[in-house]
C-alpha cells in the first residue's frame, strides 16, 4: 500500500507528458489516482471500524529505527479519506477552473506530489516519515502559493508561509527527537500508548512546546494566523483544497495524533483551549472587516481551526466528539465554498463581495450550493455544521474551570461565523443585481460538481447524522476515550445549547444587517491592528536582512588580509583553548644542542626576521634565501639528505625567479600606519608564539606507534630500494606523488598561460607603461 | 634541540603572518614563502629529531641496522617543499601579471580595480 501512496509522487512526475496526450482531460485522468486510493481506503473500512489499526510495516533505515509503517485507525482513516475525496474533487474542479491555463502542467505535478505527500503524513506511524512528508506539504504549498511567480504580491505571500510554516517545523523537528527519546521509540503507535512515561519525564515541557510550536505554525494559530490569508493568493483550488480542507489541518491532525500521548495535563489544557479560543476570536473578526471573499473565507478557516485546537485542549469525551464532527463538517462546507468563491471570481470578474449582487438570477445552480454549504458554516440546521456547533458548544458548558472566557470568546466566534456565512451565501446572490467587470453566467458543470457534491454531503450527513456514528466512535476511541459509544442527532430537544445557538443567530443576523457600519468601526481599530503579528513578522525580516547586511559588511570587506587575520584569530582561540585549557599544558625547556646546531637555527631566526624589516627588494628577497639555506643545513644536520637536496634546489630557484620577476615591480613603500603596523605585530607575534607553544607541547606529549616502523622494515622487502624516503614517495604513497605532479603540471600551465595570454586591457597598459617593461612572448 | 627549533618556527610563523597582513602584493608574497618555510620545518620537528642516522638500508641488508630518522614526515615535507615551489611560481607570475594590468602593488586600491 505505501507503493500506492507512493505512486503519487511517480503521477507527478509524469504529469507534463499526461498533459501532452489527454489535453484538457489531464485533471480529470489524474482524479482517478486520489479515487482509488479512496476505494481502497472504503474497503479497509470494516476492519478500521472493527477498532483494528491496520499496520503495514515496510523498512526504510532500519539501523537507525525509521520505517516507512503505515498506520491505518479511525483519525487516519478520516483524515485519509477527506484528502483523497476532496482531492479527487479539487482536480476536477481544476480541470474546468485552470482550462487553458499554460502553465496547467506544473500546477498538476505540484498539487500531486502535494496529494501524495499529506497521505503520507496522516498515514506515516514514524516520526521521522511523518516529520519528511510534513515539510513536503510545506514546499508544495509554498510552491502553489507561489504558483503566479510574476506576481510579486504572491511571491511575498508563499515566502511568509514558508518561513512561518519551516520555522515551526524547525521546532517540530527538535520536539520529534526529545519525543523519541523520552519515549524510547520512533513509533506514534507505540508513543501514544506511554502516555504517562512521557508526562511524567522531564523533557515533557520542552517537548511539548516544540511540538506544539510546529503544530500551531502549520494550522495558523494565534500569533502565526496571518499567513493563511496571505495564502489566497494561490489560484482557487489550492485555497479549496490545501488552506481550508488539508494542509492546515495537518497541525490539528498531530495534535490529536499526540493526545494520548502528550495530553491530559494542565499545561496542555490550558495552552490549546486558550490559544484555540483566541484564534477563534481573532479570525472572526478579522474576517469581518474583509470584503475579498476568499481572504474573509480564509479568516473564517483561522476561527475554524482555532475551534478544533480548542477542542483538542478541553480534551472530554463530548469535545472530542464534537472535535471530529467538526473536522468533517468544516472541511466538507469550506471546500465547498471557496469553490464557489473560484465560480463567483470567473462568473463576475471581481472577489469584492461588495461588488457582487443579484446574482441568484443568473446562475441559480451555484446560488444554490453556496446557500446549502453556507448554512453548514453558519451552523444552522438541518446541516452538519449544526450538529457540528451544537456539540462544541455542549462540551464547552462548565467543561473547564475558565469556561466562561472560552465559551465567550467562542460564541464571539460563533455568531460572527455566522454573519460571515451570510455575508458570503446572500451578499453576491441576493438583493439588488449589481454591474459587474465581466456579465455573470451559469458555471459549468465541471466547476459545480465538486462544491455540490460537498455541500450535498453537508446535507446529508445533517440529516443523518446517524451515519456518522460508527466513524466517529472509532475515531474518538483512537483519541484515547474509553466509551465510545456515540450517537449523534440532529435534534437534541430545548436545551442551553440551543438557546445560545438561537442568541448568535439573532446577533449574527444583526451583524450582517449592520455590515457596513461594523467595518466602518472595525476600520478605527486599524492602527492597532496594524502592529498585529504580521508587523512583528515584517520587523523581523527586515532585521535579519540588515543583519545581513552588516556582517557582510564587516567579514566580507573584500581585504585578504583581514580574513586573514578573522581566520588566524579564530585558529588561535580554538588552538588556544585545546591547549591550555583542554589538556594539560607541560613543556620540556631542556636542551641538549650543539653549538653549531643553535647557531643555524638562530640564523634562521633572524633572517626571517630581517626579511620583514628589510625596504629593499634585494635585501629580502636574499635574506628570504638565507634562511631557506639555513632550513637546507638544519636538514643535513638532522638526518635528511633528499630533503636538504631538494631544499637547497628549491630555494635556489625560488630566488632566482624572485630576482627575475619582483624587479620588475616597485619598490617597497610604507603603506601602512604605525598602527596599523603594531596591531600586526601582535597579531603574529601571538600566532608565532602560540606555534612555538604548541610545538614544545607536542613534544612532551606521548608517542603514538608509528606507521613509519613499517615502511622502515618494508622498504628494501617489499620496495626493492635502499633509500627509504624515495621508497614511499614512488611506492608506499605513489598516490600523493601522483597528486603532486598534477599540481606541479597545473601550475606550469597556468604561468604558461598568464605569460602568453594577452588581454585588451594588456594593450591600453602597455601604453600607458612608461618603462619598457613589456610582457614576453 | 627541539625547543630551540621550536622557537625559531615560531619566529618564522611569526614573520611570515606579519608579511602576508601587509598591503603591497609582493611582501605578501614573500610571507607565503615564509610561511610554507615554517610549516614544513614543523611537520618534520614534530616527528623529534635524530642525528646522523638519515633512513637508508646499507647495501646488501633488508632493513637498517639500528634506529633511523623518522622517514614518513621526510617523505611528506618533500612533497610540500616542490608543491610550495609550485604555489610560489604561480603566485609570482600571478602577481606579475596583475602589475601588468592595474598597475599597483597595494591590495588595497587592487580591490577598486575590477577590470
Amino acid at each position: 500500500m505505501q507503493l500506492a501512496i507512493l505512486t503519487g509522487f511517480g503521477l507527478a512526475f509524469m504529469a507534463p507528458w499526461l498533459h501532452r496526450w489527454l489535453g484538457r482531460y489531464t485533471p480529470l485522468m489524474m482524479a482517478l489516482w486520489p479515487m482509488s486510493i479512496a476505494g481502497w481506503l472504503a474497503l479497509q473500512w470494516p476492519v478500521v471500524l472493527a477498532g483494528d489499526p491496520l499496520l503495514l510495516e515496510w523498512a526504510w533505515v532500519p539501523a537507525l529505527d525509521i520505517s516507512l509503517n503505515f498506520y491505518l485507525d479511525g483519525l487516519a482513516w478520516l483524515f485519509a479519506m477527506l484528502i483523497s475525496v476532496v482531492g479527487a474533487l479539487v482536480l476536477v474542479y481544476t480541470g474546468e477552473y485552470l482550462k487553458g491555463e499554460r502553465d496547467l502542467p506544473r500546477f498538476l505535478v505540484i498539487i500531486s506530489a502535494f496529494m501524495t505527500s499529506m497521505l503520507g503524513l496522516v498515514l506515516a506511524d514514524n516520526l521521522v516519515t511523518l516529520f519528511v512528508f510534513w515539510e513536503l506539504t510545506g514546499i508544495t504549498s509554498y510552491l502553489l502559493i507561489g504558483f503566479h511567480h510574476d506576481d510579486p504580491a504572491a511571491r511575498k505571500s508563499a515566502q511568509q508561509g514558508l518561513f512561518v510554516t519551516v520555522g515551526g517545523g524547525l521546532a517540530l523537528l527538535a520536539g520529534f527527537v526529545m519525543l523519541a527519546q523520552a519515549g524510547d521509540s520512533w513509533s506514534l503507535s507505540v508513543l501514544g500508548q506511554r502516555g504517562e512515561q512521557l508526562i511524567g519525564h522531564e523533557l515533557y515541557t520542552p517537548i511539548l512546546l516544540c511540538v506544539l510550536l510546529g503544530a500551531f505554525t502549520k494550522s495558523a494559530q494565534f500569533p502565526f494566523h496571518f499567513w493563511l490569508p496571505n495564502a489566497m493568493a494561490a489560484p482557487t483550488p489550492v485555497s479549496a483544497y490545501l488552506h481550508s480542507a488539508t494542509m492546515v489541518k495537518a497541525g490539528v491532525y498531530l495534535l490529536a495524533r499526540l493526545h494520548p500521548a502528550l495530553g491530559d495535563t494542565l499545561l496542555w489544557e490550558m495552552t490549546l483551549s486558550l490559544v484555540g479560543a483566541l484564534t477563534m476570536a481573532t479570525g472572526a473578526l478579522l474576517a469581518i472587516r474583509e470584503t475579498h471573499v476568499k481572504k474573509l473565507l480564509a479568516y473564517s478557516t483561522v476561527m475554524a481551526l482555532g475551534t478544533l485546537t480548542m477542542l483538542l485542549g478541553i480534551g472530554t469525551r463530548d469535545a472530542l466528539v464534537a472535535f471530529v464532527v467538526f473536522l468533517l463538517a468544516h472541511s466538507l462546507y469550506k471546500g465547498a465554498l471557496f469553490m464557489v468563491a473560484g465560480i463567483l471570481d470567473h462568473a463576475t470578474g471581481t472577489r469584492d463581495v461588495t461588488a457582487m449582487g443579484g446574482l441568484r438570477g443568473a446562475m441559480p445552480r451555484t446560488a444554490a450550493v453556496a446557500c446549502v454549504a453556507a448554512l453548514s458554516l453558519a451552523g444552522l440546521p438541518p446541516l452538519l455544521g449544526f450538529v457540528g456547533k451544537e456539540l462544541m458548544l455542549t462540551s464547552l458548558l462548565g467543561a473547564l474551570p475558565y469556561s466562561g472566557l472560552v465559551l465567550a470568546l467562542a460564541f464571539l466566534g460563533a455568531f460572527l461565523t455566522l454573519a460571515v456565512a451570510a455575508i458570503v451565501a446572500l451578499r453576491p446572490f441576493f438583493g439588488p443585481v449589481r454591474d459587474m467587470p465581466v456579465t455573470p453566467h451559469e458555471a459549468p458543470l465541471g466547476l459545480l460538481v465538486g462544491p455540490a457534491l460537498l455541500a450535498g454531503l453537508s446535507l446529508l450527513f445533517g440529516l443523518l447524522p446517524g451515519l456518522l456514528d460508527g466513524l466517529v466512535a472509532v475515531t474518538v476511541s483512537g483519541l484515547g476515550v474509553a466509551e465510545p459509544g456515540v450517537h449523534l442527532a440532529l435534534w437534541h430537544g430545548l436545551n442551553p445549547t440551543l438557546g445560545l445557538s438561537l442568541v448568535s443567530l439573532v446577533l449574527g443576523s444583526l451583524v450582517f444587517c449592520y455590515w457596513g457600519r461594523v467595518r466602518l468601526a472595525l476600520a478605527r481599530l486599524e492602527p492597532v491592528m496594524r502592529h498585529g503579528p504580521e508587523w512583528g513578522y515584517e520587523r523581523l525580516m527586515a532585521g535579519l536582512v540588515r543583519l545581513a547586511e552588516w556582517q557582510t559588511r564587516w567579514l566580507q570587506n573584500g581585504h585578504v588580509r583581514h580574513y586573514l587575520a578573522m581566520t588566524l584569530l579564530v585558529l588561535m582561540g580554538l588552538v588556544g583553548h585545546a591547549l591550555f585549557l583542554r589538556h594539560r599544558f607541560e613543556i620540556d625547556v631542556s636542551v641538549d644542542a650543539y653549538f653549531h646546531e643553535v647557531v643555524v637555527a638562530g640564523l634562521m631566526a633572524a633572517s626571517a626576521l630581517t626579511a620583514c624589516l628589510m625596504r629593499s627588494r634585494l635585501a629580502a628577497v636574499a635574506a628570504v634565501g638565507i634562511m631557506g639555506f639555513c632550513i637546507a643545513l638544519t636538514f643535513v644536520l638532522f638526518s635528511a639528505p633528499d630533503l636538504a637536496i631538494t631544499q637547497l634546489l628549491v630555494e635556489t630557484l625560488t630566488v632566482v625567479l624572485l630576482v627575475l620577476v619582483l624587479f620588475r615591480l616597485p619598490r617597497f613603500t610604507r603603506l601602512s600606519t604605525p598602527v596599523e603596523r603594531w596591531r600586526d605585530v601582535i597579531v603574529a607575534g601571538s600566532f608565532g608564539l602560540l606555534m612555538a607553544l604548541f610545538m614544545l607541547s607536542v613534544l612532551t606529549a606521548d608517542a603514538l606507534p608509528r606507521i613509519s616502523d613499517y615502511m622502515v622494515a618494508n622498504s628494501q622487502p617489499l620496495g626493492h630500494g635502499h633509500n627509504i624516503v624515495n621508497v614511499i614517495l614512488v611506492d608506499f604513497r605513489a598516490l600523493d606523488t601522483l597528486g603532486e605532479m598534477f599540481v606541479l603540471a597545473l601550475a606550469a600551465i597556468g604561468v604558461q598561460a598568464m605569460l602568453r595570454f594577452h588581454s585588451d586591457n594588456d594593450v591600453v597598459s602597455s601604453e600607458r607603461t612608461t618603462r619598457g617593461d613589456r610582457p614576453h612572448g | 634541540m627541539e625547543a630551540v627549533l621550536a622557537i625559531a618556527i615560531g619566529v618564522l610563523f611569526a614573520a611570515a603572518i606579519y608579511m602576508m597582513l601587509r598591503r603591497s602584493i609582493v611582501k605578501l608574497v614573500i610571507g607565503l614563502m615564509l610561511l610554507s618555510n615554517a610549516a614544513n620545518l614543523l611537520i618534520f620537528t614534530m616527528a623529534g629529531l635524530t642525528r646522523g642516522a638519515p633512513p637508508l638500508v646499507p647495501e646488501g641488508m633488508s632493513a637498517p641496522a639500528g634506529p633511523v630518522a623518522d622517514p614518513l614526515p621526510q617523505a611528506l615535507v618533500l612533497t610540500a617543499i616542490v608543491i610550495a615551489f609550485g604555489v610560489l611560481s604561480f603566485a609570482v607570475v600571478l602577481v606579475r601579471r596583475a602589475w601588468e594590468i592595474v598597475r599597483t602593488d597595494d591590495l588595497n586600491r587592487m580591490k577598486d580595480t575590477d577590470t
